[in-house]
Parts: structure tokens; sequence; C-alpha cells
């Protein structure tokens, strides 16, 4: 065995010396790797932001998205491989379903989100699966208000004011951290997103990126998870681009 | 053993016997096996709706110029009996569809379960298209055909109705899967006491009806139907829809003329009070 994990990271079900599956810990540096998703939780909604990456210039503007609706007024934002992403986001779309379906009524975000919390969990159990390569940030709005939980490879959910993952994690954290959550609207949010995303992009390392934007409130979605608007996107990106061109100076 | 099955093959409120379970084939009463185990094997555990039990009734809407006008009372009558007077038969499906149902109340509900489950996944889809009003029409007539076949038939005819890209779409299911496409169209008893009335209509305006028009028949039939079919009421929601959307009205009272009797009935209310 190579010095790396010293033959404790074949399987998921071995538990190293010092008390870590480094499957997991593997899959928390796949998250890493990916281009920085940050969520910002209002007084009225919440706003989801994603750094998608360009790995072509080929490739048509619009695709391999990184936001997805998961109901009317749920709708997630991923870093870490798409594909296994995409596969929670599935899930979570028929579990919303059958909720639906069993109770009459729209599944709290609470709910889901531990849900595919215990789908990613299951995962870290059996020798004959691997982790999922992906942390996802659900967002939406419930009879609790708006709601923002993160979920991790390890099957942790966690609800936050502010969350963010992927390369720019601990830079976007100590921007979020100045904001007063229960004082920002859902549109100065929207512009916060888009400032912090395009600070924590490392123009010289990394490839071309795209901004997503996603949003829900209750009065400007009408509780529905929407994209943002074209108009107000690009607001957001001009007002982010001075305000990095003004901090360049 | 013989065990009489009489009391539960009889459909609740029989009108017709359309599975003709009167004369329904008793199960080999000689068979072999102890008569526990043929209990069991009786087609009580998995009774299908054979008879609808709350049923609304006509459903009538008509193309104008620019779009659909279209009408149901609110009346969801148990057998014959006025029992929930106040029951909206018409819903919004996605962005620019309404549909209209008479039939059993239960299998509307189920339908826009069902309908409300494909709008979700089509806007969690989210790639700028959304199901057109005939996709929706022909997904409920495969579904009715579908559930037909299984002996089990969703108890309802619909009227599907919407507006796109400036064209107007509508169209009827009933519970067999049948399905057509028409200027206007009334199930139930409006078919009957309604249609000819659109139709005259229709063919009086040979270059179409103004919105006003269409909801103005589309009260008078109502009202038509109220004094006719005994199973309607005059408390009725008229929807249009056209190129702004759908619009479902709230709950309208009709009119009708006075149902005094004698002396009343030939003169207007102010006559009879002033004495002439």
């Amino acid at each position: 065995m190579t010095s790396v994990g010293s033959g404790y990271d074949l399987s998921v079900s071995t538990y190293s010396p010092d008390g870590k599956i480094f499957q997991v810990d593997y899959a928390n540096k796949a998250v890493e790797n990916s281009g920085t998703c940050i969520a910002i939780k209002t007084k009225d909604g919440v706003v989801v932001g994603v750094e998608k990456l360009i790995p072509s210039k080929m490739l048509c503007h619009g695709s391999n998205r990184r936001i997805h609706a998961v109901d009317l007024h749920i709708g997630v934002g991923i870093s870490g491989f798409l594909a296994d992403a995409r596969q929670l986001v599935l899930r979570a779309r028929a579990e919303a379903k059958s909720y639906k379906q069993i109770y009459g009524q729209p599944i709290p975000v609470k709910v889901l989100s531990q849900r595919v919390a215990a789908l990613c969990h299951v995962y870290t159990l059996y020798g004959s699966v691997r982790a999922f390569g992906c942390s996802i940030i659900i967002s939406g709005i419930d009879q609790e208000g708006p709601q923002l939980y993160q979920v991790e490879p390890s099957g942790s959910c966690i609800g936050y004011f502010g969350a963010s993952m992927g390369k720019g994690k601990q830079a976007a954290k100590n921007e979020l951290e100045k904001i007063k959550f229960n004082e920002m609207t859902t549109h100065e949010a929207i512009k916060e997103i888009a400032k912090i995303i395009y600070s924590v992009h490392d123009e010289v390392k990394d490839k071309d990126f795209q901004l997503e934007l996603g949003w829900i409130s209750t009065t400007e979605t009408k509780g529905q998870f929407n994209m943002v608007p074209k108009d107000l996107q690009s607001d957001a990106e001009s007002y982010a681009k001075n305000a990095l061109e003004e901090a360049n100076m | 053993m013989s065990f009489n099955q009489d009391y539960i093959s009889h459909p609740v409120f029989g009108q017709v016997d359309y599975f003709n379970k009167k004369n329904h084939q008793q199960p080999n009463q000689h068979t072999p096996y102890y008569s526990v185990h043929n209990h069991h094997q009786t087609d009580a555990g998995k009774q299908k709706t054979l008879d609808p039990i709350v049923t609304g009734s006509s459903v009538i809407a008509i193309k104008y110029n620019g779009g659909i006008v279209m009408g149901t009372d609110m009346l969801c009558s148990y057998g014959s009996l006025a029992r929930f007077n106040s029951v909206q038969r018409q819903k919004q499906v996605g962005t620019h569809t309404v549909i209209g149902v008479s039939g059993e109340l239960s299998d509307f509900q189920s339908l826009s379960n069902t309908l409300d489950d494909l709008t979700t996944d089509d806007f969690c889809i989210d790639d700028g298209s959304k199901l057109s009003s005939q996709e929706i029409w022909n997904y409920i007539a495969r579904l009715f055909y579908n559930s037909r076949n299984k002996g089990n038939p969703l108890w309802n005819t619909v009227v599907v109705a919407g507006n796109q890209n400036g064209k107007s779409f509508l169209g009827k299911v009933d519970l067999v899967g049948t399905c057509y496409q028409d200027d206007f169209i009334a199930t139930g008893y409006g078919a009957h006491i309604a249609l000819p009335l659109l139709r005259k209509e229709y063919d009086d305006n040979p270059n179409g009806l103004s919105q006003d028009q269409a909801v103005k028949l589309i009260q008078d039939c109502l009202r038509v139907l109220f004094y006719r079919d005994a199973r309607s009421s005059k408390r009725i929601q008229v929807s249009v829809v056209d190129s702004n959307g759908v619009k479902i009205s709230d709950p309208i009272e009709l009119d009708t003329y006075n149902w005094h009797s004698g002396e009343a009935a030939v003169r207007t209310f102010q006559q009879v009070a002033l004495g002439k």
C-alpha cells in the first residue's frame, strides 16, 4: 500500500486507526475541487448562487446546470460531481412527490433535507458502494418560513443562515459572516452572492465560469423556486464586477 | 354453505347496470375446497368503481374570438340529493389550460392530484417549454382509456380548454377514453339541453362571438339547465381562457324568473305590490 490511506481507504466500511473513514474524506475532496456554491437566507426568502466552471468553450450556454428545482417550493444548488448530485436531485423529487401523495401537503424543507441526508449516509455504510462525491444546498419556503440546509457526503444535514461549499468555501464563509441576514432582502442577497462568487473566483488558475442564480421568496417569486430572471442577474453581475474593480484599485 | 351475494352486488345508485352485475355468474359452488377458502375468493375485496356516488352535472364551453369561455355549476349530488352546493368543478392546469369536470367528485380529486404531479414535473424540468392544452387533453385521454381497460374507469367527462400562441384549444374526454375536439362542447345533461343552444348561437355568428356574447351564452345555457336538469344548481362559475391566461370567476348566483304560483306568476312583483 502507498502512504496515503495505508489500506484503510479501500472501503467505506473500514475505519482508519485514528477513526476516519477515508472514502468520505475523499468525497469531500471532490467537493473542494468543484466550483463554489453559496446561499443566503433572508427574511423573505433564500438565494442560491453557483460558480459553474466551463471546461470547454464548445459547450452550449446553460448546459450542465448546477441549480435545480425539486418541487414548486424547493430548489438545490450543487458542488462536486454533477452526475452524483443529479442522482440526489432525482431522489429528492421522488421524496417530495411521495410526501405530497401521502400527507396531502408540500414536503417541509427540513424533512426533505433529512431524507436526502439519510440516503447520503446509507452510502457511507457498505463496502459495496461509494459515498456521493457532492454536497448540496437545499433551499425553500414552508410553514416555518424560509429554510436553508446543507447536506454533505457524510450524511450530515445542517441548517444555516448562510452556507458555502466548493473551492472558495473558506473565502466565501469569511464574507458571509459579515452579513446581517435578518436585515437583508432577496434582491440585496442576489447582488451580495454575485459579488462573493466573483471575488472568490481565481482568474489565473481556474477556467472560465458562468454564474448561476436561483431564488425563492414569499414576495418576489410567490413562494416558487425560480432561476433569477435575466435582467436581475445581469444587474447583479455588473454590480459584482464594479465592486471587484473598486477593490483592486 | 350457500353464500348469497346479492346484497353487496347491487350498485348503490343503480342507474345503469353497466357491468351486468345483477346477473353475475356465481363462482363455482362445488369446488372441492373448504368454504373459508372460497369465501376469501369473492370479488368483494377488489371492488371497482362500477357506479358514481357523488356527481357533478354538466360542463359547457364555447370558443369565441380570442379565447374560450367555460361554465359549470357548483353542485355535487349524492344520488338525487343535492348534497354539496359549493364545489368548484373547474381547475387550472399549468399556465394556460383549464379543465371542467362532470361525474364522480372523488375521481375528479384524484385526477387533480395526478395533473398537479404532472405540472410539478414540468416545472422542475425548467427547459422553457410548458405542457400545452392539447398535451394535457391527450394525457387525460390516455389515462382514462388505460384505467377503463383495467375495468376500473375514472367516472368523469372532462372538458379541456386552453389558449396559447394566439390559438384556442377545446377538447373533451369521457370515462372510456373517447376524445375529440370541437368549437363548442357540452357534457352530461348539457349535451342534450345546452348543445343545440350553443350550436345555434355559433351558426348565427359566422364571424365568431365576442367575449361578452360568449359569457352571456354560457350563463343562459346554465340557466336553462337549472330549469331542466334536476341535478343542477343556479350557483355557477364561469372561466375565461385567453391570451392573458386563465381566469376562473368567483361563484355567481344566476338570476331566475320568479317562482311564485298563481297570480304572482303572471305579474311582476311590482304589479302585485301596487295592487294593479
